[in-house]
């Protein structure tokens, strides 16, 4: 393979590092680990004997990253906005739910990558981290937390979106006899309906393409449709898209 | 800073604490303004102002006031400098930048409440502002809410005047504002033991015009191709402008332009091609206070306009310069402010076309609309603004925060990730 044509993009996530590699207008290989004080290292040592055109990176480690190796750094923004575009070209409308964050982008239909987009701020409650917590306090894995809550159409009634308060409350409510997959139904109800009001400001033409790690949970992606009326798109590995996004703006 | 522990000693105030918050303003502004490259090398002296805000200032109003003169603390650019001035009196802006202030106001005060009224409130209450002590009259005004309950409060600290700005700008507005101006007068006469004279007055009028020229200038220069100045450096001669001697003030001003026309003509500009321009706008950013600017041009923008009250709010209009009676050039000065477009109005028709107006005299790429963190009035405001500009094809961000650094994280990927879109 003409070493010209190889072009890396990482995704430097709080929680997951995501590496992709992309020639000849396709991933042919990629890579997912736990974002540790390491990282870098980690990093390097995957990419040792690979020629690369050019690279970059995205996400809170990019410019820690421009400094160690040699590549571009571009916002998890647009190169979210340049994946999902790629994986999905009808889509209009983003949401990408990661380990600290949630965003939500329009994409544009000219030459720009997105036209705008919403954040959560400073919270973790609409997160990925959220569901984690709250998975860990029911006991449940990650992937069991979300087909429990499948399971049930019973739901509890939570008051507060805030991770720290929520935990007490769940606890309680562990203690008065709760059904666990009722109340792990309601926690995903939580993030749905934070993220509702993000997503619901834009006018979106087009597909939704749920992107990051949450969508891999049915529950949720459920939930989420629902109150948005509308269908929405997941691709075959939704946590890569990001990093895709970071290879293609290496190829730009 | 250390040189001048007598002075603030001698004034009562907590030195140790006073060095501490301003040792971090000054960390602050090494990291940001000192550490930007190739800077004109007029802007020394508004170096020094930032700096002396805290020494050489303080000591030079200690020494009007033993020469009889008044020092009148303010609080917004609504209140007109013009009456102070004519009466011999020292008029300065003391709105607190600082976020190491704010633990202090909120011993008091609600968390959610503005940074700006916060530090401001927490520097009076933290013995650590140089200007608390000295400080002959303290003037508020009726903007926002969080500004009017906090006058109640530092009213209780010493003589204390409160100017009502009305909230619409009709007829019966005018006169209210225009009876404010003359009252407000009154009591300045009665501060300073002094009759306030036609001819001053028109001196006075004539100076403050000389300033706004000055900044108008400064801001006509930032519309070049390649601006010959950073935003952040604008921003410190406007921090400049609320504090420093105005005569002299002026004339370093009238200096830097100068020498800025040179640059302008050698073609010596701050930023490479096609960087981004960028406007902010919105709600100001007081002396200690560079995070917005720092932000944007760290990530490769310049900031070429600010349509804040550290921007052209301030300097925008001049005062009819009649001269004369004296009657007739209080309803100047009063005129003269009533076409400031602060949010806390409604409506405010006014403000949305001047953003509209200043991006294009200025061909921006794009807007930054900045709002600190609980000020309702810009907050809400945003929404009006940020579609009239989508009309005009200007694209525009809101950004809200507030004085700390642990969102800088966050805001660095927003404000970066608007700069991309932006590059199309
Ligand atoms: S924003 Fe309004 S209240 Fe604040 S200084 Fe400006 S005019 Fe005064
Ligand atoms: S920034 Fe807003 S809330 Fe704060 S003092 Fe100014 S007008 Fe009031």
């Amino acid at each position: 393979m003409a070493a010209t044509d190889l072009f890396l993009g990482l995704d430097l996530g709080s929680r997951t590092t995501k590496l992709v590699e992309m020639a000849g207008g396709k991933v042919i290989r990629f890579d997912i680990f736990d974002t540790t004080h390491d990282s870098i290292l980690k990093v390097r040592a995957r990419l040792d004997r690979r020629d690369y055109a050019r690279a970059a990176a995205a996400g809170y480690g990019r410019y820690l990253t421009s400094a160690h190796l040699d590549c571009r750094v571009v916002t998890e923004i647009t190169a979210c906005a340049l994946g999902a575009r790629f994986i999905d070209p009808a889509a209009g409308l983003v949401i990408d739910i990661g380990g600290q964050d949630s965003k939500v982008i329009q994409l544009g239909n000219g030459s720009g990558a997105f036209t705008e987009f919403e954040m959560n701020d400073r919270c973790a409650a609409g997160t990925g981290r959220f569901l984690e917590v709250m998975a860990r306090l029911l006991g449940f894995s990650l992937e069991e937390f979300g087909r429990a809550a499948c399971e049930t159409d019973e739901t509890v009634a939570l008051s507060s979106m805030c991770t720290v308060f929520a935990e007490s409350e769940v606890i309680s409510l562990l203690a008065s006899g709760c059904d666990r997959k009722a109340i792990a139904r309601a926690l995903h109800q939580s993030v749905a309906d934070r993220i509702f009001p993000l997503a619901a400001r834009f006018d979106a033409r087009g597909d939704i393409l749920m992107a990051g790690g949450v969508a891999l949970d049915p529950c949720f992606v459920d939930l989420l449709a629902t109150k948005l009326c509308r269908p929405i798109v997941v691709p075959p590995d939704p946590q890569l898209v990001t990093a895709v996004g970071a290879a293609l703006a290496a190829a730009r | 800073m250390a040189g001048h522990d007598e002075l603030l000693k001698g004034l009562g105030l907590d030195v140790e604490l006073h060095h501490k918050i301003f040792d971090s303003i000054d960390r602050i502004f090494r990291k940001t303004v000192l550490a930007q490259k190739d800077r004109p090398g007029r802007m020394a002296y508004f170096d020094d102002v930032i700096h002396g805000a805290h020494g050489a200032r303080v000591q030079e109003i200690v020494e009007r006031r033993a020469a009889g003169d008044k020092f009148i603390g303010t609080f917004c650019i609504y209140v007109p400098d013009e009456l102070i001035l004519a009466l011999g009196a020292v008029p300065m802006a003391l709105c607190g930048g600082t976020s190491l202030s704010i633990p202090y106001a909120e011993k008091v005060l609600p968390r959610d409440i503005c940074p700006l009224v916060k530090s401001t409130l927490g520097l009076a209450l933290s013995n650590t502002c140089p200007y608390g002590p000295i400080e002959d009259l303290a003037v508020g005004e009726t903007t926002c809410d969080a500004k009017k309950k906090t006058w109640d409060i530092l009213a209780a600290g010493g003589d204390f005047h409160v100017l009502e700005v009305p909230q619409k700008k009709g007829p019966r507005d005018r006169d209210l504002w225009h009876e404010e101006v003359v009252q407000f007068k009154v009591r300045l006469e009665e501060t300073t033991g002094r009759t306030l004279e036609p001819e001053k007055l028109a001196a006075a009028v004539r100076l403050m015009n000389r300033k706004r020229r000055a900044l108008a200038r400064l801001n006509e220069l930032r519309k070049e191709e390649n601006p010959p100045l950073s935003g952040l450096d604008a921003l410190v001669v406007m921090q400049g402008a609320l504090v420093d001697d105005p005569l002299r003030f002026s004339e370093r001003l009238e200096a830097l332009n100068e020498e800025l026309e040179d640059r302008v003509r050698r073609g010596l500009g701050v930023v490479p091609a096609g960087a981004k321009r960028i406007m902010v706008s919105g709600c100001p950013s007081v002396m200690g206070n560079w995070k917005l600017h720092h932000l944007i041009e760290s990530a490769g923008a310049v900031v070429v306009c600010d349509e804040t009250c550290t921007g052209t709010r301030y300097f925008s209009a001049l005062v009819e310069e009649r001269g004369g009676d004296l009657d007739a050039q209080i309803a100047a000065i009063a005129a003269r402010y009533l076409t400031i477009d602060c949010s806390c109005f409604s409506p405010n028709d006014e403000r949305i076309a001047s953003v509209v107006r200043l991006a294009r005299d200025h061909h921006v790429d794009g807007v930054v609309q900045y709002v600190l963190q609980y000020c309702h009035t810009y907050n809400v405001e945003a929404v009006r603004v940020a579609s009239a500009l989508k009309e005009a094809g200007v694209p525009s961000i809101k950004i809200v925060t507030d004085y700390s650094e642990e969102d800088t994280g966050q805001l660095r990927i927003r404000v970066e990730a608007f700069l991309e879109g932006l590059s199309r």
